[in-house]
């Protein structure tokens, strides 16, 4: 089964800046991978529901406490960039 | 025996007998270190000043009465992947080079409230995607019994220092056999215990429904008395699970007698190497004349979980991934806008099979595939559910091969994804079903290549699970230990 992957999409749906080349590279071998994964296609017997998790727990909540959280300095002197105890980003949005 | 070889059982007893000090096991694996990590690299980082004092406290505290309990005193290591306040965690990838996180990791406050020593952090392929360690940003580990050779991944790292007794324990992460393969292929114990039942808070997590934490140890009662101290719920993990730790010392010396003990037809074949299909027989031999009762058992969705696990994984990977932005910790590159940064930073900062599993996970998961392969991919995850549930009807515990093969060179498979993908086909379907699996050493091959044997159970069925391992760890009584080779200077 060949499968054709728009992989110029997939990076950019990961943020990911990949060269022309790097992207034909990865192609290949995604298909490659993708070919052999394709084998779950072939499950057979009834249709299964399908399930995210391994065992099938029940959700878990814990008690609805303060407590305190992580020391705001010590996180943001782990940052690119902090300001006023704030990180520093670039514009998210275009401006004109 | 020096006493760098020493399990952690035997270290403790020396401990308490008042024959060495905690400082002197922390000098016995630091001197150890010096002599094998330049054909090793095991470690990424030494915290020899936190250790130093960590070993005097235990030292000091038994002098006043103060017993931790088995790990008391004791020098583990930590893969690189678990968050330690304090110390540089980097999960062996350039983008979060020089992080140093804010907070411990459940299982390092667990192991520090049981009164372990943490030596240092342990090299891993980077956010432990692989079988080699040979993804590391940081370089390949080796593996002690011939350093031309992997130790296996993707907790080689723990595995190597371990098996070279850098360490006395350590901890891994296995999320499609990353403690047992490489136990596996460097003669040691690997243990990864059911899902839920050790908390992930803190370990930097690949893909959250596969991923546990467990013991890379040189005996089974090690990997046993390490599990009790990391065993338990977690407030702070919303997947940790409430169960009592099993009785597993009871049954320690119980032996097999009467237990049925199936063999996975699926996990044999073409791709096994004869020496390791060869002492696996063996071992299921000495099982049967142990008395225990052998059955062949059936589990054919075995034969395509592995495509199931390179989507789960990668889906999940790709979630769990796309909080290294260059924004909030580690590398950043710039850029004019934020989606420029964070394109920039991941393509820099991350790692080929990283990129290639991020990638991978966005395709399986993006608008008209995600029912024909990651939906699939679920259905799979439930269908090999019911396979091991029908087995265990009439089986007690499940056997085969951990690894395929021995350990291979260097190089061979890095350039093959698929090749080495295929590595953890024995080792993947437990991570699928989130019960527990253990990995024991049983022999070496002709070229002096050590073989583990893998023993699967039920989920919380730890106690028959270490039952059945403790037996097989009596029949083959493996006692070997690597002669590391000189580098050539």
């Amino acid at each position: 089964m060949a499968i054709d992957i728009d992989i110029a999409h997939v990076a950019r749906l990961a943020r990911l800046g990949l060269t022309d080349e790097e992207l034909e590279g990865y192609k290949s071998q995604l298909a490659d991978i993708l070919e052999h994964a394709a084998r779950v296609q072939s499950l057979e017997g009834d249709p299964h529901p399908g399930s995210a998790h391994p065992l099938g727990f029940d959700n878990a909540f814990r008690d609805d406490e303060r407590r305190p959280s992580l020391d705001r300095e010590e996180v943001l002197s782990q940052a690119p960039e902090a300001m006023d105890g704030f990180f520093v980003a670039p514009p998210a949005l275009e401006t004109e | 025996m020096t006493l760098h070889e020493k399990t952690i059982v035997e270290a403790g007893r020396s401990l308490r007998s008042g024959e060495v000090t905690s400082e002197d096991l922390l000098d016995a694996v630091l001197l150890r270190a010096s002599q094998t990590e330049a054909q090793l690299h095991a470690y990424l980082t030494l915290d020899k000043e936190g250790a130093r004092e960590a070993a005097g406290q235990a030292d000091a505290d038994l002098a006043d009465g103060i017993d931790r309990g088995p790990l008391h005193g004791i020098p583990i290591a930590l893969k690189d992947n678990m968050c330690t306040r304090g110390v540089e965690t980097t999960a062996a990838s350039q983008i979060l080079a020089g992080y140093v996180p804010p907070y411990d990791a459940t299982v390092v406050t667990r192991l520090r409230d049981a009164g372990a020593v943490i030596v240092g952090k342990t090299n891993l392929d980077e956010f432990a995607m692989g079988s080699s360690t040979e993804n590391s940003a940081y370089g390949p580990s080796f593996n002690p019994w011939d350093i031309g050779r992997i130790p296996g991944g993707s907790s080689g790292g723990s595995a190597a220092a371990v098996a070279a007794g850098s360490a006395f324990g350590a901890l891994g992460s296995d999320t499609g056999g990353s403690i047992r393969q490489p136990a596996s292929l460097t003669g040691i114990v690997g243990l990864k215990p059911t899902y839920g039942t050790v908390s992930r808070y803190g370990l930097i997590a690949f893909a959250s429904s596969l991923d546990q934490i467990g013991p890379l140890s040189k005996s089974v009662e090690d990997a046993a008395l390490t599990l009790e101290a990391i065993w338990g719920h977690d407030p702070l993990d919303a997947t940790s699970y409430s169960a009592e730790y099993p009785d597993v010392p009871a049954d320690l010396d119980t032996g097999v007698d009467g237990l049925k003990i199936g063999v996975i037809k699926e996990l044999a074949g073409e791709g096994y190497e004869p020496a390791v299909e060869s002492s696996v027989a063996d071992m299921v031999q000495s099982l049967s004349e142990a008395g225990a009762e052998i059955v062949e058992v059936s589990l054919p969705t075995v034969d395509i979980a592995l495509s199931a696990y390179y989507l789960v994984a990668p889906a999940e990977a790709s979630a769990n991934l796309a909080r290294f932005d260059g924004i909030r910790y580690g590398l950043r590159v710039e850029g004019e806008t934020t989606e420029e940064l964070m394109a920039r930073t991941r393509a820099e900062g991350f790692g080929p099979e990283v990129t290639r599993r991020i990638l991978l996970g966005t395709y399986a998961l993006s608008a008209g595939y995600y029912d024909a392969f990651y939906g699939q991919a679920q259905r799979v995850r439930v269908a090999l559910r019911d396979d091991f549930a029908r087995a265990y009807e009439t089986v007690d515990a499940l056997v085969s091969p951990t690894s395929p093969t021995v350990a291979f060179p260097a190089g061979e498979k890095i350039d093959d994804p698929l090749s080495m993908y295929l590595t953890d086909i024995c080792t993947n379907p437990a991570n699928l079903v989130g019960h527990p699996g253990i990995s024991v050493p049983i022999g070496l091959d002709e070229q002096g290549l050590p073989i583990g044997f893998q023993v699967m159970a039920p989920a919380l069925g730890e106690r028959v699970l270490f039952r059945v391992a403790a037996e097989v760890e009596r029949l083959a009584g493996f006692g070997a230990r690597p002669v590391i080779e000189e580098l050539a200077s």
